[in-house]
């Protein structure tokens, strides 16, 4: 049971939630940029929340099935086709054997997660299938997927995707596509621009003289395009330090924002270092994370001042609605 | 738990069912108490031998720093083997170690300019420390050679050479002895 990569896309990556509780060996927890899409994406297949999933980044990859496959595309919306008809996206689609699902252009945001019946089936590496590019370990091969590779399926992925098909109240195939009539809700991707991001004020924000700190919430800033996994560097007013004393090393964390010497802040993501020595203006609130994921080079957004407190409160409410989609779709498959 | 420099983090799960609902403040008074509790500096008894080849063919900042204090490539590479050193804490990427015990003669800052590429392996100085390169990144610090060795290795148990509080010694070996340890490393 495999799928074959015909056309690799941009930066197609196996992504999991991520590999927790080694920070201190400096291995951050890496997984999925978007990990609300990954969750929902797994919830539509049937799959437990953590299963590895293909990463989709901007462009989008053309990959043959090499059995039958339960699917869903989840988070920006892309323009994808399976065997040449518009693929439905945010639920689940029965991939028959030889089928080719092409990706194309993601027509908002920035990345989307196809996810697979039984999941990816990498080997784990320090406990997780996801892919950790700057140190090239974890996924497949420790890299973004190429032309001509076969990444393995589950064993029993074809009697999986038909058995957990079945079970969906109201499949039917719509315009020659095996699916449903409904989807899921997408958390994540971006409304108009620029969108808001709640962030909190960082532990050197006192470094910055007091017109860089009211710069920093104000002005309306673009991720550059040398914006990675491993932070978004982000363009728009030079923020000037009150004092330029270097910092010690010191942990950081997703979301932290810095500012190097050059001025322009950037913010961490996924695979980002797990220590730094550049003072930080502020911490994004973990619920908009995903969201920031979401936004791709050239993408505006802004920075709203929040406390703790709203950051906890943003990350619950943002857990009810995922928990509200998840058993809505558990519904559908009479659980 | 992740040590460093400057700062612990503590990393939680917020949303696991036993999570308590303001975990901050145990965990503030936690670490006070640990605080006063570690009254000095302590040692894990280890000590890790670190072979680096000094040869200016790997030590691309080599010529450049010996100009700089005005010492020989072969007393930089003396004095920097001949210290005793201490891993201070691990971290920016898998396994990296931040190492303290420089000579003071030795001290130079970064580079103005980082470099793009700082091969895996490198061993390098900036300030009043010593880090050694687990993988090939963009870095600042004035690389004087280079270790066979690999500093992280998700295959191997446990994967990082380095752990904090270890005792370092670096060790020279000769560009025939590097290549050949190399070769037996990638092979």
């Amino acid at each position: 049971m495999s799928l074959l990569v015909r056309r690799p896309g941009l930066l197609t990556t196996v992504q999991d939630r991520g590999r927790f509780g080694l920070q201190h060996l400096g291995v951050v927890p890496s997984g999925a940029m978007d990990p609300v899409a990954l969750e929902l994406a797994n919830g539509l297949v049937g799959n437990r929340g953590d299963e590895a999933a293909l990463e989709l980044t901007v462009l989008g990859p053309e990959l043959e099935f090499r059995s039958e496959a339960l699917v869903a595309l989840c988070g920006a919306p892309f323009e994808a086709r399976l065997d040449g008809r518009p693929l439905p996206l945010d639920r689940p689609v029965l991939v028959r054997s030889g089928s080719v699902l092409a990706a194309r252009r993601a027509t908002r945001g920035a990345r989307a997660y196809l996810a697979v019946a039984g999941g990816i089936a990498a080997a784990p590496v320090l406990g997780s299938r996801s892919t950790f590019l700057p140190a090239r370990f974890g996924g497949f091969e420790g890299r973004a997927l190429r032309s001509g590779d076969v990444l393995d399926l589950t064993e029993n992925c074809s009697a999986i995707s038909l058995e957990r098909f079945e079970r969906l109240d109201q499949r039917r195939k719509m315009s020659g596509i095996e699916t449903v009539p409904w989807s899921a809700p997408a958390l994540t991707a971006p409304e108009h621009e620029p969108i808001v991001i709640h962030a909190m004020e960082g532990r050197h924000r006192d470094a910055f003289d007091t017109a860089s700190q009211r710069a920093f919430f104000e002005a309306t800033w673009k991720v550059s395009p040398d914006s990675n996994r491993m932070g978004f560097r982000l363009a728009g007013p030079v923020l000037a330090r009150a004092e330029s004393a270097e910092i010690l090393s010191e942990p950081t964390c997703l979301g932290t924002v810095q500012v190097p010497a050059n001025g322009l802040p950037i913010a961490l993501m996924a695979d980002h270092q797990t220590t730094g020595g550049y003072p930080k203006i502020a911490e994004i609130a973990s619920a908009d994370v995903p969201r920031l994921a979401q936004l791709a080079p050239g993408g505006a957004l802004r920075f709203a001042r929040c406390t703790l407190e709203q950051a906890q409160e943003l990350r619950r409410a943002l857990r009810r609605r995922v928990a509200a989609a998840l058993r809505a779709v558990a519904w559908a498959y009479g659980q | 738990m992740v040590p460093s420099l400057c700062g612990i983090a503590l990393h939680l799960d917020v949303d696991h069912p036993d999570a308590p609902a303001a975990p901050l403040e145990p965990v503030r008074a936690l670490l006070e108490d640990c605080f006063k509790a570690a009254s000095k500096f302590e040692d894990a008894g280890r000590t890790v031998e670190v072979p680096v080849c000094y040869d200016r063919e790997l030590g691309l900042d080599l010529p450049e720093i010996a100009k700089r204090l005005s010492l020989s490539e072969a007393e930089i590479a003396r004095r920097h083997s001949k210290s005793e050193h201490v891993v201070l804490m691990v971290g920016f990427s898998p396994g990296q170690p931040y190492i303290g015990g420089l000579d003071p003669k030795l001290a130079v800052p970064r580079r103005a300019t980082p470099r793009t590429r700082v091969p895996a392996g490198a061993v390098a100085i900036a300030n009043a420390q010593t880090a050694v390169y687990s993988y090939e990144t963009p870095g600042g610090w004035n690389v004087i050679g280079r270790t066979p060795l690999a500093v992280f290795d998700p295959a191997r148990e446990p994967p990082s050479l380095f752990a904090p509080g270890d005792r370092v010694r670096f060790v020279p070996i000769g560009l025939a002895e590097y290549r050949a340890a190399a070769a037996e490393a990638a092979a």
